[in-house]
């Protein structure tokens, strides 16, 4: 047996991308999408039998907890590496994340999102690494809900279902949002949860998503993500009555940003 | 200020990063995939720390002499002292950072049992207790990022280092994956936390970066290698064709039983099989310790089990790993995340069905030797240059990259903390080395001669144009890998890989490199990859063919005794073109006399 994928591909960063059909040998039911692409480098040729360059992609882990992987299977934006050929429609047709800057074939350039965490200060405001005893004591249930947030592997496949996100427009988009909302929760972030919000407050923030959940239906951690929206979109107009009250203008960062 | 490089972003090069920027020097970072991405996100069961509060007792030292036993008394001694009583401060470090470690119903921290210890000592987050640890540390990489301490080169590969006339590493030399630029960085010091070497072994646990190309590499450049025939392998992986996924240690730390039907042949379904039917192996031969053996004696006896009794199932080196007995809400709780991989991966619901596992390449022991600096109560001097550095001065190896912390056989969860504390110890070091460094800087013309090396070598990769195909040798290497040189070793099967391995190298001069492309050919980048694994392969096996008894992962059915006359030594891999040559290196035992390493 055999798979027939077909693939967008793209030479460089600035080149027009087109379409080139491949067929590998189908090896077991466990055989997963980055297995399909293995197989073009073994046998780089495409489905008309010629001589090309193998396809190049990202990943890592292989076990879905990396974030490397993703890209849009059979219109699906998903880890290519948990997607399993025996319940994928063929030809399985492959493109990278769209919402994103193509690199080369399926490689797209996510440093919009670590950028993204940077901005809403995604990190505990610690005194420093060295020792000083242990944390504050907190519920198992407490660990448990900030567990859930804390599995984002920054993939990208939210951003790529979001409606509100892309190059045109300048919301920050769900995932750092979400992260946003888990360190204002959180030990000693909730320290700097005004900083983050005024950052959120900005345009980009959360005042542009318009609810549609697509989403928290994309994140392959299954993280409530509009559930976390939706908290701070509660707390940011807390923030502006806070803000309002007390004449002052929403607090921005000190330090670089 | 002075300047450093940290080559690699997991647990280990993250918390030098950290270390070294918190004390206000300046660190550039290279990596090949965005830090966040790294291998050390794998890590599911947890990490070790003999904090005792669990009312057991527990201590620093049992947790050394756990480490050191578990190793069969193959580490130096002092090292682990040092890490095992840090390791209750890096717990809380990572608790101060805001990693979700599972709670007890008070809301303290829990802990769970792992192999080769009969305590309840290892702390973990849910199901991914390394991508939890890792995320902890790459946040705070961010921040020091944004403060401008640290500065971050990911996408870029490290290709070897720059040394100077006096053979001192002055730099890094590395390539650009996109433009495929070749480019030297000076620094002060350069610190390799690249991980572990797990792609020269077929469908291994690692990630798809972790060839240890740059170690080899650094090897190749007159860097010694210590006990490269170390590799463990875990008992318990789970079929896949690209990749055998882990199924964590921590199934067993819950009470996962593993057993094979007691009848040869035996198709019927695991459920149909009844209690009297099913050998629970490790609980009958190891009464004490039952299924938390350490992995090196858990793969032992389901190769036995399955291979020399014929009793695995469907006939291959496959065992069962069984949760069914476990009620489904607890193992939500506890299990839930590689729970879910099982399912993800292999369609059956574990908590229904026992699952199918079999023993996969998961570890390096061996890497990079590196020194350190005893006192003479057994811990180490903390602010040594010497710590965690490697033959050439200036060049630091920390994380799975070096070999220092497991001797023969790493206990489960001890790697996380080794990479934490490795990465605590070098920030000093590197500092008190560029404190007394001597002499000026370095000419330009060692770094321009490097980077035109490399310049050359990329560019004559990209013109060859033979019948092999990269991807397909990398495969023969990794199953030679895999049959001659796993759990079972025997000198003709070793004999067979060495001549194996030596005929890749050959093979190799002959590949294609396939892709024809000036941007993001990855392939070019793995055609070089390729040949250093062939390198490390030569070393490994050739350290397995050395050493003529069975210690820890090392099993040699014609020594079955361990030989500490002979033996008790580091396995030193020294690189020369034509064959590598081996010595043997007495170690500092002077803490905790080796005994017989008993688990039933
Ligand atoms: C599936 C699995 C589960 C595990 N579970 C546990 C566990 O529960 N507990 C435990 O203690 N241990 C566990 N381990 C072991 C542990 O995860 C690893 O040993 C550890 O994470 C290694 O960390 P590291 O920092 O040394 O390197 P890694 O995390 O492997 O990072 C290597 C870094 O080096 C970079 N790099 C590599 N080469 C180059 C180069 N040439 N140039 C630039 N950058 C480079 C990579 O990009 C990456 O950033 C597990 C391992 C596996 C495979
Ligand atoms: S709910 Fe908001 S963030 Fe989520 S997809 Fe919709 S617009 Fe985007
Ligand atoms: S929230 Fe989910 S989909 Fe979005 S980046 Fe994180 S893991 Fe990926
Ligand atoms: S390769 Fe890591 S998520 Fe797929």
């Amino acid at each position: 047996m055999s798979i027939e994928l077909r693939i967008l591909r793209q030479d460089t960063a600035d080149s027009a991308p087109y379409w080139e059909e491949f067929k590998v040998p189908e090896s077991g039911r466990n055989m997963n999408v980055i297995a399909c692409l293995m197989e073009i480098q073994l046998r780089p040729v495409n489905k008309a039998g010629k001589k090309v360059n193998p396809v190049v992609w990202e990943s890592n882990c292989l076990e879905e907890v990396c974030g490397a992987c993703s890209m849009v299977i059979n219109g699906r934006p998903r880890q290519a590496c948990s997607a399993l050929v025996g319940h994928l429609a063929r030809p399985i047709v492959l493109r990278p994340l769209s919402k994103f800057k193509v690199v080369r074939d399926l490689v797209v350039d996510r440093s919009p999102m670590f950028q993204a965490l940077s901005k809403v200060r995604a990190w505990m405001p610690m005194d420093g690494t060295y020792d000083l005893g242990p944390g504050p004591k907190i519920s198992a249930a407490q660990a448990e809900r900030i567990y859930t947030f804390a599995r984002c592997m920054t993939c990208g496949c939210c951003m790529e279902a979001c409606p509100q996100y892309g190059p045109a427009s300048d919301f920050i988009g769900p995932a750092p949002l979400a992260q946003a909302n888990l360190f204002n929760q959180h030990g000693s972030g909730a320290l700097n949860k005004e900083e983050r919000l005024a950052q959120v407050m900005d345009r980009g923030g959360v005042a542009d998503c318009g609810k549609a959940q697509n989403c928290a239906k994309a994140c392959p951690k299954e993280i409530p993500l509009t559930e976390a929206i939706a908290e701070l979109s509660l707390e940011t107009t807390k923030q502006m009555f806070k803000d309002l009250l007390a004449k002052g203008t929403p607090q921005s960062f000190g330090g670089p940003a | 200020m002075s300047k450093f490089i940290v080559v690699g972003g997991g647990l280990a090069g993250l918390m030098a990063s950290i270390r070294l920027a918190e004390a206000g020097q300046e660190v550039q970072l290279f990596s090949i995939v965005p830090v966040k991405r790294s291998h050390s996100v794998c890590a599911q069961g947890g990490i070790n720390a003999a904090a005792n509060i669990k009312g057991e007792n527990d201590s620093p030292d049992i947790h050394t002499y756990d480490t050191i036993k578990g190793g069969d008394f193959l580490a130096e001694q002092p090292p682990v002292k040092e890490m095992c009583y840090a390791a209750p401060s890096i717990i809380y470090m990572f608790d101060r950072m805001g990693v979700p470690f599972s709670r007890t119903p008070e809301g303290n921290l829990d802990f769970r049992r792992f192999g080769g210890t009969l305590h309840h000592r290892t702390a973990f987050a849910g199901a991914t207790t390394g991508q939890q640890l890792l995320y902890a540390l790459d946040e705070q990489t961010r921040r020091w990022e944004a403060e401008g301490r640290v500065k971050k080169f990911e996408g870029w590969e490290a290709l070897s280092v720059v040394r100077d006339d006096s053979g001192a590493c002055r730099g890094l030399c590395a390539v650009e994956l996109t433009s495929l630029r070749v480019q030297t960085f000076p620094a002060d010091a350069v610190i390799l936390a690249s991980g572990g070497p797990g792609q020269i072994y077929r469908q291994s646990t690692h990630s798809m970066v972790n060839t240890g190309s740059i170690i080899s590499s650094v090897f190749q450049q007159g860097a010694l290698y210590g006990n490269p025939e170390m590799i463990q392998i875990h008992p318990t992986a789970i079929p896949g064709n690209d990749k055998l996924r882990l199924m964590s240690e921590s199934a067993r730390g819950e009470g996962g039983r593993v057993w094979v039907p007691k009848r040869r042949g035996d198709g019927r379904p695991p459920r149909e099989i009844p209690e009297s039917e099913r050998w629970y192996f490790l609980e009958e031969k190891y009464p004490r310790f039952k299924n938390l053996v350490p992995r090196d004696v858990a793969s032992r006896e389901i190769f036995h089990a399955a291979v020399d009794l014929g009793l695995g199932v469907d006939g291959g080196m496959v065992a069962y790993l069984d949760l069914t007995h476990i009620d489904k809400a607890t193992l939500n709780r506890k299990l839930g995340g590689i729970l879910e991989i099982y399912e993800k991966f292999t369609g059956e619901d574990p908590r229904e069905v026992p699952m199918k596992v079999f023993p996969a390449m998961h570890y390096s022991m061996g890497g990079l030797w590196v020194d350190y600096e005893a006192k003479a109560d057994g811990f180490l001097n903390r602010q040594s240059p010497r710590n965690q550095s490697t033959n050439i001065p200036g060049l630091y190896a920390i994380g799975e990259c070096d070999y220092q912390y497991h001797g023969a056989n790493r206990l489960g969860a001890n790697s996380l903390l080794s990479c934490v504390f490795s990465g605590q110890l070098v920030a000093p070091a590197v500092q008190s080395y560029a404190k007394n460094r001597k002499g000026g800087d370095a000419s330009s013309a060692v770094f321009e001669s490097e980077r035109k090396r490399w310049e050359e070598r990329l560019d004559s990769i990209g013109r060859m144009d033979g019948p092999e195909n990269p991807f397909a040798l990398h495969r023969e290497l990794g199953e030679v890998m895999v049959k001659e040189v796993g759990i079972v070793r025997e000198n003709a099967a070793l004999g067979r890989a060495l001549a194996k391995v030596m005929e890749l190298r050959k093979r190799w001069s002959k590949v294609a490199c396939v892709d024809s492309s000036g941007w993001y050919n990855h392939p070019k980048l793995f055609v070089n990859q390729l040949h250093n694994m062939l390198v490390t392969a030569e070393a490994i096996v050739r350290g397995a063919i050395e050493r003529d008894e069975s210690r820890g992962a090392h099993y040699k059915p014609a020594y079955p005794e361990r030989d500490d006359e002979r033996y008790m030594k580091t396995t030193i891999a020294e690189y020369d073109p034509g064959e590598i040559k081996l010595s043997f290196r007495p170690i500092d035992a002077s803490l905790y006399k080796p005994v017989a390493r008993h688990y039933d």
